[in-house]
């Protein structure tokens, strides 16, 4: 079912505009807004939290149309990049917050705040100030301080960029853990890592506009537009699960290809990824440092703005990334039979 | 390195000139005045209310004119208008003018000619030469501090924080209180104190719209005048403590509220 609707959202601001901007995200969807800064993602969110109002079209909450609603009267919860919690309250009376807001009794506001602050793993730090909280502290206090009002659409605004790469992790798997519980999450990056890492589904933002939309693979995959490939960068992206056995981390396709993985991934489900340029290309098998090697015919020979692009079918598709004059000495044509290589530490795993 | 050095000692000279410059007269004010004359003097009736006038006229002056002056800079800091800087400009002009001709202004705006007047007349109100025309004279010169002192807070509060409270279905009078005010706080108490300090020691203004009954800025020019300045001395230099001692402990008041918030 359709949770939220945007039909043809245009605003002009400050130099800035979004143009016709529709989406649908449905009950439960985990939605990826991906673009590089400045592209107009957090002016979308803050049009669907009333922060913006609209010059044009219309919002659409469970078929309703709440375009000129008041913000207050939004189901919506909003956390900030910076967090955006309030310096001069305690833990405890930044996430009652909402509550007083909406003037519930004080019994009813100490057990729900007690309660979404234990699942947020911060029910130590109630009476603590801000300004002694870590970062990572700081931002499960404003998904507290979100989630505490039982928002039907919960909206992240780039809510991992300040952190630093181990609370990533942590933070990462509790927003994955908020949205198995059933909330419905529209969440902003710039971060194609992070998109497949939780979106279920992606849309590409590109100067105010959604330049496509789709499931991870989807847009992984099947990049419509240039701009799309070139900012996810990565052509050679396999949905995988991993194992270990005698010889170390292994990580095998929904094809069946077995590829080596660095040793500090962890069994789980995911992705793995190798750049283009991290990819070998040899005429006959070499023995080589390289723990990956794969027989393949070249199915294409694209020149793109990068390289020249040489698509390899070995039973799964692999693009190696080789320069105008190594495509020259090596004489390689369409349909001829290759050798591609790539080390284990080229392959990054991104758990999901 | 030896030219910083020089440099330096040049720099340090010419600062403690300075420093003396502005500690010299007060210093010599004190060391030639008595504890006994200015024990004597806090004894005398005259000196005594015109100290509390002073005192109260301004505190009051600044607290009724403070409920508008601080929306006024609310909307400085926050909002866009036409011709803003014109009214910046405004705000600035009690302390660029002499305090004689401000208080000559005023005395037109209040006397009972005017539609200010003849309102107070109406409660029986004479502007001049009563307390409130006093605390009016004080306000007029001293608000200015109070206004860039609360406009330069509220600007220093982040928006996003008011964006996060209002999606958190706070109504924007809640933001206000909630949010803006108390994290604007800081500067709007050492606005207040300042008018407040400015509002006290205020003459120019004052003694245009009331010579009687006497603030002690005019208390003191009117010893001097009639006695010289041996009697208006230990005037002074009590004025000078009390209003020192008033200053130091709102400070550090304020000072104990932002320690509590760390």
């Amino acid at each position: 079912m359709v949770h939220i609707q945007l039909n043809k959202i245009s605003k002009k601001y400050a130099g800035f505009e979004l143009k016709e901007i529709s989406i649908s995200v449905s009950e439960n969807d985990y939605f990826i807004l991906l673009g590089e800064s400045g592209a107009g993602k957090s002016m979308i969110l803050e049009t669907i939290a009333g922060l913006v109002w609209p010059d044009n079209g219309e919002i659409l909450f469970r078929g309703t149309n709440i375009t000129q609603q008041k913000i207050q009267q939004r189901k919506v919860g909003i956390v900030f990049q910076d967090h955006a919690i309030f310096p001069h309250l305690k833990v405890f009376d930044n996430i009652a917050y909402p509550l007083r807001s909406r003037k519930c009794e004080g019994l009813t506001i100490r057990e729900m705040v007690t309660k979404i602050a234990t699942q947020m793993g911060i029910a130590g730090l109630l009476d603590r100030r801000p300004a002694t909280l870590s970062g990572g502290e700081l931002q499960r206090v404003a998904l507290a301080r979100s989630l505490v009002q039982q928002p039907e659409i919960l909206l992240l605004d780039e809510p991992l960029a300040s952190l630093d790469t181990g609370l990533k992790t942590e933070i990462r798997a509790l927003l994955r853990e908020i949205h198995k519980q059933g909330q419905t999450i529209i969440h902003v990056t710039h971060d194609y890592e992070e998109a497949l890492a939780l979106g279920t589904r992606i849309a590409v933002v590109n100067k105010g506009k959604i330049i496509q939309e789709g499931s991870p693979e989807e847009v992984f995959h099947h990049p419509t537009s240039s701009f799309v490939a070139h900012f996810i960068g990565i052509r050679n992206f396999f949905r995988v699960k991993t194992f270990s056995d005698t010889l170390g981390m292994k990580a095998i396709t929904e094809e069946g290809l077995i590829i080596q993985l660095p040793e500090e991934c962890v069994v789980s489900e995911g992705f793995v990824l190798i750049r283009g340029e991290d990819i070998i290309l040899s005429d006959e098998p070499v023995n080589s440092s390289a723990t990956n090697t794969f027989r393949g015919t070249i199915t294409e020979i694209l020149p793109t703005p990068r390289g020249i692009e040489i698509c390899v079918d070995t039973g799964t598709l692999f693009y190696a990334l080789i320069t105008h004059s190594s495509l020259n000495r090596m004489g390689l044509a369409e349909g001829g039979v290759v050798w591609i290589h790539f080390k284990a530490t080229a392959a990054r795993f991104i758990k999901i | 390195m030896k030219k910083i050095a020089t440099l330096q000692l040049v720099f340090t000279l010419l600062g403690g000139l300075v420093l003396l410059f502005i500690i010299a007269p007060l210093t010599g004010l004190f060391l030639s005045t008595t504890p006994h004359q200015i024990f004597n003097t806090a004894g005398e009736e005259e000196v005594t209310t015109s100290i509390w006038l002073t005192v109260i006229t301004s505190v009051s002056g600044t607290i009724v004119f403070a409920f508008a002056a601080i929306p006024l800079a609310w909307i400085l800091a926050r909002k866009q208008f036409p011709m803003k800087k014109l009214v910046t400009g405004v705000i600035d002009l009690p302390v660029v003018i002499p305090h004689s001709a401000a208080g000559i202004a005023l005395l037109g705006f209040i006397s009972r000619d005017s539609l200010l007047g003849q309102a107070g007349s109406m409660v029986g109100l004479n502007f001049v030469g009563h307390p409130a025309g006093i605390a009016i004279a004080m306000a007029f010169v001293s608000i200015p501090y109070l206004i860039n002192a609360a406009r330069d807070g509220f600007a220093g509060v982040p928006e996003r924080l008011e964006k996060a409270a209002l999606t958190l279905g706070a109504s924007p009078g809640r933001v206000f209180f909630t949010i803006t005010l108390p994290l604007a706080w800081r500067n709007i108490v050492s606005g207040l104190i300042m008018m407040f300090a400015r509002g006290m020691s205020e003459f120019g203004a004052v003694i245009v719209i009331a010579y009687h009954p006497m603030v002690t800025p005019v208390l003191i020019y009117e010893r001097f005048g009639a006695f010289g300045l041996k009697y208006a001395r230990p005037v002074a230099v009590l004025f000078i403590l009390i209003s020192l001692a008033l200053f130091i402990f709102l400070r550090s008041l304020s000072k104990e509220k932002e320690g509590n918030r760390q």
